[in-house]
């Protein structure tokens, strides 16, 4: 009797709102996206993707039911089985898997039911980062610690790349987020930044610029700056590593990134450099968000979408659906709606006693956060177009559960976050 | 320091959420180009071409119809060719030809159909019809182009072709867009608006594959097309016909006119051609022949060749003599061939005789007359003075002037002006002894075939004329523009007409236009042999009858064929015949007029 009062009265109704508004959100778009015109069908019509979709979202209710009904201690203590589990089907999905679209990351079952892993990577990552951080003798300055945490980041990203998906690889880096949270040196974020504009500026520059733009920057540098070897070793310090990631960019480009990918950057930064070619996605997908001016089409009335203009309406591209047919109203109201709801994981993580619930909090919200970007902002062409859903509202059984788990975990821990004892 | 890194990262979330919600307000609120995008992308403009209205001859006569011909459309991303030699052989087109085209229409767009072949003709189509369903992404598309089942007409009835550049700029309302047709010449050109009609739109929708998924908003901003008006034309078909055969082979214009209301019942420029040469597939190819013929077909003489009027301007003199008062129809002039070169002889002449036998003579007296009135006793000044009076009375009989004709271009000729004299002589430096070949229609004076039809039914009315037109009636109206429904009067009373009327019978009965005899009816008109520097003189002749209740007013140039007596005052009088019996009896003359050789 106490416990069930307790999960009630302490559970986060409003995160639950939230995840609730989004998913429907998602379903309504999703039928949006499939409708035809003139063609007689309904929204639960079972071969239908929202008919799909609802199966997914009652049966994410039941995985609400069963995370709760689940000891919260439970959960840290099998992190590291649960990962272990999930990189055991990454390496099992690069053997047995399906190819879809060029990727092997598709278990099979049936015709019916499939499964992808990699959705499920992020939950189980999140624990094991969690509990690797939360270890008492953890120090985010000992290198063993430091190599560890980052392999336990690496490790499933460098599979999926395997299949590969760099799309979804690249969503691990969020993690980063998390260890800064947690006491890395901020010099890593810096880095990675710096990373990816040189990254970007290597394919429009010649490297040969590039380096000597640095060597022109470093000089300058250590003229300004003051004459302490000190100093002066900072400096040739930075500039080495900035060399050496301009090189294994260039290295990476040539070597890892396939021409399509390479392509889909360039296209970013000037869609109209092959409109009917890779620039198709971005220019089409903004056309649709854009032609919903401030209130939108009307739910089924989106042209754009429903003409298939829009590749991959239901899942990557599910924005657009909703930009074209419920307008700026309607894009603000969601972004507003994800805003909040990663503040309010944050929130929520830094009201929790226990160390592991808080890293796991920051976890959850950072993946949020990093999809939540990197979607929206490619469907309004500020990021490269990279295959990862919008959580909650696109289409997909792997991705709905592997985000409801990740979230329904949270709001379990947290319920019981007054039944920790201090350490 | 973990607090500041709590807040870094709540305001990276915030301002992501920021940046994008500005981002989406500048592509959704801000800018209206991805609705137009949007809209361009599934809205498929779909143009109802309208009937071009048609044109009837005054008898109700069709002298212009449509027929349908066929546009072969492609969508280059829907093509799929199993046998492109099969298509290539089918179409008449070659290899080369076919890869070419395919070209240009990829480039110009994958998704959105254009022309491959233009204007397959019915025949051809009925050839094709059944195989097209192997042709996946070619489409036909039809339309209409002009046809002219009398193959008369040519110049007057104009041509329609495909607008062009120029065209397309000065088009202020919009109308026209790239590969439309529109009236070049003739009354294509100038009745274009009403002929043409309104084009309707259809706005379908299509998906990404080009697919049609119904209509746009229901088809509330579809417009039906509405067709072009049809005219009726003052063109007797019988009369044309025939007049153009008897001016086959020849160089001139025939204008024949209804002088009672300035309808045009003939008009003939010679050499002609069919009309059906420029309309359809071998335009192009056709226009180029025709534009490089030496003897210029494509010229509308009847409006726009100018030549001096000669002999029948000593009707215009007369007239202007006796209306200044300077002279009386029935004095005695002696004019012997000293001041100017003559076939008349030396003798006495009232001014019926005058005109009867054409003496230039006379006519230099009269025209001294005119122009001498003794206003000024410098002769230079008094030369002025005449010379704008009379210059203010031949422009009323619309010489000098552009008739207000509904044909393109037509040109005003030319009678010389004080200013003129002035710019060529200087000021004051000029008299009648330098002008006085005016006085026969020669020296500066120009006019076209269709003026000198005009001067007959002015001279047949008695002094006034309705402005030549060419059609009647524009759609229901049953009325011509009404510029034409105006009486214009030239300034010369009535009574001033009878001794000149009466010269000019004379002409045709006992003068040098006997050719134009006919025993019934009484034919008044005047010869013009039109002397020409470059070669054989001009024959012209204009005439009208019957004479006391004129029905028809003519006028003919044949160009190097000799006397006006010989081929104008033929061709005319048959014509006159034709139209005013219904039947030519004179089958020596129409011999002699369709043999043609008429200098010997």
């Amino acid at each position: 009797m106490r416990r069930d009062a307790s999960i009630t009265n302490n559970l986060d109704w409003l995160t639950l709102f939230i995840y609730g508004i989004l998913v429907i959100t998602g379903w309504l778009n999703i039928y949006a996206s499939v409708y035809e015109e003139g063609a007689s069908m309904s929204i639960f019509d079972l071969s239908l993707n929202s008919g799909k979709q609802l199966i997914w979202i009652a049966s994410s209710l039941m995985i609400f039911a069963i995370v709760m009904s689940i000891d919260f201690k439970f959960y840290e203590s099998i992190s590291y089985l649960i990962y272990g589990i999930v990189i055991f089907l990454l390496i099992f999905v690069l053997v047995f898997g399906t190819k879809v679209s060029g990727a092997r990351s598709w278990f099979e079952i049936g015709s019916f039911f499939k499964v992808q892993p990699s959705e499920f990577a992020k939950f189980a990552t999140t624990l094991a980062i969690a509990k690797f951080i939360s270890q008492p003798s953890f120090r985010f300055n000992r290198i063993p610690d430091l190599v560890a945490v980052f392999g336990l980041m690496i490790a499933p990203m460098l599979l999926i790349l395997l299949q590969p998906d760099p799309g979804t690889a690249l969503i691990f880096m969020a993690f980063i987020i998390v260890f800064y949270r947690e006491g890395l040196t901020p010099y890593v974020l810096i880095i990675g930044i710096l990373f990816v504009l040189l990254f970007i500026l290597t394919l429009f520059i010649d490297q040969l610029y590039i380096l000597l733009g640095i060597g022109l920057f470093t000089a300058v540098a250590i003229g300004f700056a003051e004459k302490t070897l000190k100093r002066i070793a900072a400096i040739l310090f930075i500039a080495t590593i900035t060399v050496g990631i301009t090189l294994s960019v260039d290295y990476f480009q040539t070597n890892i990134l396939q021409p399509h990918h390479q392509k889909r950057l360039k296209v970013l930064i000037n869609p109209n450099s092959d409109p009917l070619g890779d620039g198709w996605n971005v220019t089409q997908s903004k056309i649709a968000i854009g032609s919903g001016r401030i209130w939108g089409k009307g739910f089924l009335e989106g042209t754009q979408t429903k003409f298939d203009f829009v590749p991959e309406q239901s899942t990557d591209f599910i924005f657009c659906t909703l930009g074209e047919e419920q307008g700026w109203a309607g894009t603000s109201f969601v972004i507003l709606l994800f805003v909040i709801l990663i503040l309010r994981i944050l929130y929520i993580a830094e009201r929790q006693k226990s160390k592991f619930a808080r890293v796991y909090g920051y976890g959850v919200a950072s993946v949020l956060f990093i999809h939540f970007t990197i979607n929206i902002g490619m469907t309004i062409g500020l990021f490269p177009v990279i295959g990862i859903p919008l959580p909650f509202l696109s289409y997909g059984g792997s991705s709905l559960w592997g985000f409801s788990i990740l979230l329904f975990i949270l709001l379990k821990l947290d319920a019981h976050r007054m039944q920790i004892l201090i350490r | 320091m973990n607090d500041q890194r709590k807040i870094f990262i709540r305001l990276a979330i915030v301002l992501i959420g920021l940046i994008f919600i500005i981002k989406l307000f500048a592509i959704q609120v801000l800018s209206d180009n991805y609705e137009r995008a949007a809209e361009g992308n599934i809205l498929q403009r779909i143009i109802e071409y309208p009937y071009r209205g048609l044109i009837y001859d005054r008898h109700g006569e069709l002298l212009v119809v449509n027929n349908p011909i066929y546009d072969l459309m492609i969508v280059p991303m829907e093509v799929k060719l199993k046998d492109t030699l099969e298509f290539c052989r089918l179409f008449r087109i070659d290899r080369e030809t076919f890869i070419q085209k395919y070209e240009e229409a990829r480039n110009y767009s994958v998704i959105k159909p254009s022309i491959f072949i233009k204007q397959i003709s019915n025949e051809d189509f009925a050839r094709i019809q059944d195989k097209m369903i192997d042709f996946t992404g070619f489409y036909i598309s039809a339309r209409s182009v002009r046809e002219y089942p009398h193959t008369s007409l040519a110049n007057a009835l104009g041509y329609v072709g495909e607008i062009n550049k120029s065209q397309l700029d000065k088009d202020t309302t919009d109308f026209y867009r790239m590969g439309d047709y529109i009236g070049i010449s003739g009354i294509e050109a100038t009745y274009e608006t009403a002929l043409r009609g309104k084009r309707g739109v259809k706005w379908k929708m299509v998906n990404v594959r080009g697919v049609e998924k119904g209509s746009f908003k229901n088809g509330q901003n579809d417009t039906l097309s509405v067709p072009g008006l049809d005219l009726i034309s003052t063109i007797d078909l019988d009369i044309q016909q025939y007049a153009e055969k008897l001016l086959d082979g020849k160089v001139g214009s025939l204008v024949a006119l209804e002088p009672s209301t300035g309808e045009v019942l003939s008009i003939v420029s010679a050499p002609f051609y069919d009309p059906n040469m420029l309309s359809g597939r071998e335009f192009s190819n056709n226009f180029k022949i025709l534009s490089s013929d030496t003897l210029v077909p494509l010229f509308n003489r009847p409006i726009m060749a100018m030549y001096p009027p000669g002999s029948m301007f000593k009707t215009v003199q007369s007239l202007i003599a006796l209306q200044e008062g300077v002279l009386n129809p029935d004095e005695l002039i002696y004019s012997d061939g000293r001041l100017i070169g003559d076939l008349a002889p030396n003798g006495y002449y009232d001014l019926r005789e005058g005109i009867q036998y054409s003496s230039n003579n006379y006519f230099y007296r009269v025209f001294r007359r005119v122009i001498n009135q003794g206003a000024d006793p410098n002769p230079f000044i008094d030369a002025r003075i005449g010379l704008n009076k009379w210059r203010e009375f031949v422009t009323k009989f619309g010489l000098g002037e552009a008739p207000d004709i509904d044909l393109p271009n037509p040109k005003s000729g030319y009678m010389p002006s004080v200013a003129y004299y002035d710019r060529i002589y200087g000021e004051k430096r000029w008299k009648f002894s330098n002008i006085y070949s005016l006085s026969i229609g020669q020296g500066e004076t120009l006019v076209t075939p269709l003026q000198m039809a005009n001067l007959a039914s002015i001279i047949a009315n008695r002094g006034f004329y309705y402005a030549p037109h060419i059609i009647k009636s524009i759609g229901e109206t049953g009325s011509p523009d009404s510029i034409y429904m105006v009486r214009n009067y030239v300034g010369i009373d009535s009574i001033h007409f009878i001794p000149v009327i009466e010269g000019m019978e004379r002409v045709i009965r006992n003068g040098s236009g006997r050719r134009a005899y006919l025993p019934d009816i009484p034919v008044v008109g005047k010869t013009s042999t039109v002397e020409n520097p470059h070669g054989y003189d001009h024959s012209g002749f204009m005439a009208f009858a019957p004479k006391d209740d004129p029905k028809i007013a003519i006028a003919v140039y044949v160009e190097n064929s000799g006397w006006g007596a010989r081929a104008a005052a033929s061709i005319a009088s048959l014509v006159m015949e034709k139209y005013l019996t219904g039947d030519v009896k004179r089958k020596w003359l129409e011999d002699y007029a369709l043999k043609g050789e008429f200098i010997y």
